[in-house]
């Protein structure tokens, strides 16, 4: 088996100790087949125990090893060491504040996760002796790549209008909500409106498209995205200027 | 342990992080070609109303060098402006026949096409060739 | 939450983006033409201005002034927001008006033709 020696340069950030993070160098022997989570765990395991960060399946399913490698949004358990040449640079999820190390704050992207009300509003309940919601694969299709989104924030970590304006939604939430406004069995498009086509809704969003680029799951918020405005448009415009179409 | 959350504000430099965000930019500042050929349609039409030696007069200002360098630059911004717009159409309107949905490359490609055979059209029948 | 007005600004933005992609590259290719002293044959006086006293085209040109100018402005505000300039109303209320402005300016000349 192929061993080699990387150069790994972490941000360093201990909330009791340091005024602002720090580069620190870690010299790694490591196997051809690694990812940056391998080489994180081996100095957490040999080199340094004090060094934090979030992982948990290693297999790109739960959505927790997001961090920036040499500047780009990643999953570190699915970027490969042997795809880099010279040092590599760690460094917690851009545009969001660090708890520790390599840890990030996500209480606002769970609170905006909330805010779009990401679940199913029936249009009319119906009884469960009634039987089962049903659906056609045709209007399954329609919305599934977007349940396909595992929360990594790496969308946010991309988006350079969630890092100038915080307040912004942001594309993983917003295209959680196009997932449930595009399912056949949902009638929640209007109780989400509010949030949706708020002033920090879609309408911060201009298209620069980073957050289709580095989803690690290809649920391209982007699309969902001008979707949702294309549909608020039309929906502002029959509501001021075509009242009779007012169902 | 007291927790002391580290905030990095973001300047305008993300725009040189990656070479995505300065094709966004090159993307959005075909605005200002556009916007400054369209004052020119403006004032050619200004011209036009004026009579005929007015708009000779107009034609034979848009002989410079200067010119010909605004037009030329202007042209390659709103041709990139095309490009990104037509290419990115798909996301915004995809079209799902039956179950599938259309591939993006047909849409665009239906896109790019329509382009090309308006472009020649207008072409012709201002007698460019 | 309240809900944005945006649609107002980005319904214009949307169309005109699209116009501009279908149309202004060629437009420029004329105007081009007639900078290296080859104009077309339409841009002669007497062809251009029987075109233009059409009263369709006439609309056409003037929508064609609106939509251009509304979508450049449009993204002129975001790209300054962008780049730093905070004073996202200010810029809005400018790029806005300089696109009515044109449009008004256009739909003058073309009434006189």
């Amino acid at each position: 088996m192929s061993e080699r020696t990387i150069e790994l340069e972490v941000l360093r950030y201990h909330p009791e100790k340091d005024a602002q993070p720090h580069w620190q160098r870690y010299s790694v022997a490591c196997r051809e087949e690694w990812v940056v989570l391998d080489a994180l765990n081996h100095v957490k395991e040999t080199i340094d125990p004090t060094l934090s960060y979030r992982w948990s399946c290693h297999m790109a399913v739960c959505g927790s090893c997001g961090m920036m490698v040499n500047g780009e949004p990643k999953l570190a358990c699915k970027t490969f060491l042997r795809d880099y040449a010279g040092p590599i640079r760690v460094e917690p999820l851009a545009h969001f504040p660090i708890e520790r190390d390599l840890v990030t704050v996500i209480d606002d992207f769970m609170d905006k996760l909330k805010r779009v009300k990401p679940w199913l509003i029936p249009a009319e309940a119906k009884a469960i002796e009634a039987g089962e919601y049903r659906q056609t694969p045709a209007q399954l299709k329609r919305y599934k790549q977007y349940t396909l989104c595992i929360n990594c924030m790496l969308c946010y970590a991309a988006c350079p209008e969630y890092g100038i304006i915080p307040k912004f939604i942001g594309p993983a939430a917003l295209s959680l909500a196009h997932r449930y406004n595009a399912d056949s069995r949902d009638g929640g498009r209007e109780a989400r409106r509010d949030e949706v086509a708020a002033y920090e809704g879609v309408w911060e969003c201009s298209f620069t498209g980073a957050c289709s680029e580095v989803c690690p799951e290809h649920v391209d918020p982007a699309a969902a995205l001008q979707q949702e405005k294309i549909e608020n448009t039309v929906d502002w415009y029959q509501a001021h200027l075509m009242p009779w179409l007012k169902k | 342990m007291s927790r002391r959350p580290y905030v990095r504000e973001e300047s305008w430099r993300w725009v040189l992080r990656h070479p995505r965000y300065l094709r966004y930019m090159a993307r959005e500042f075909s605005c200002l070609f556009i916007g400054a050929w369209t004052f020119l349609l403006i004032v050619g039409l200004k011209r036009l109303a004026e009579g005929p030696q007015a708009w000779e007069a107009f034609l034979a200002a848009l002989r410079s060098p200067l010119s010909v360098t605004f037009h030329v630059v202007a042209l390659a911004f709103a041709v990139y402006h095309s490009i990104t717009w037509f290419n990115l159409t798909p996301k915004a309107l995809p079209l799902q026949l039956g179950e599938s949905f259309v591939p993006d490359r047909l849409v665009s490609g239906a896109h790019f096409l329509g382009w090309g055979v308006l472009s020649a059209a207008v072409l012709w029948l201002a007698g460019a060739f | 939450m309240a809900r944005s007005r945006k649609p107002i600004v980005w319904g214009p933005f949307a169309a005109g983006g699209t116009l501009t992609a279908f149309l202004t590259p060629v437009l420029m290719v004329l105007t081009l033409l007639a900078a290296l002293g080859h104009a077309p044959e339409l841009l002669a006086y007497d062809r251009l201005h029987a075109l233009a006293g059409h009263w369709i085209v006439k609309g056409a040109l003037a929508g064609t002034v609106f939509l251009s100018l509304w979508s450049a402005a449009h993204r002129l505000r975001i790209t300054c927001y962008d780049l730093g300039v905070r004073a996202d109303t200010r810029v809005a209320v400018l790029v806005y008006a300089a696109a009515l402005a044109g449009t008004g300016a256009a739909v003058l000349y073309l009434l006189r033709i």
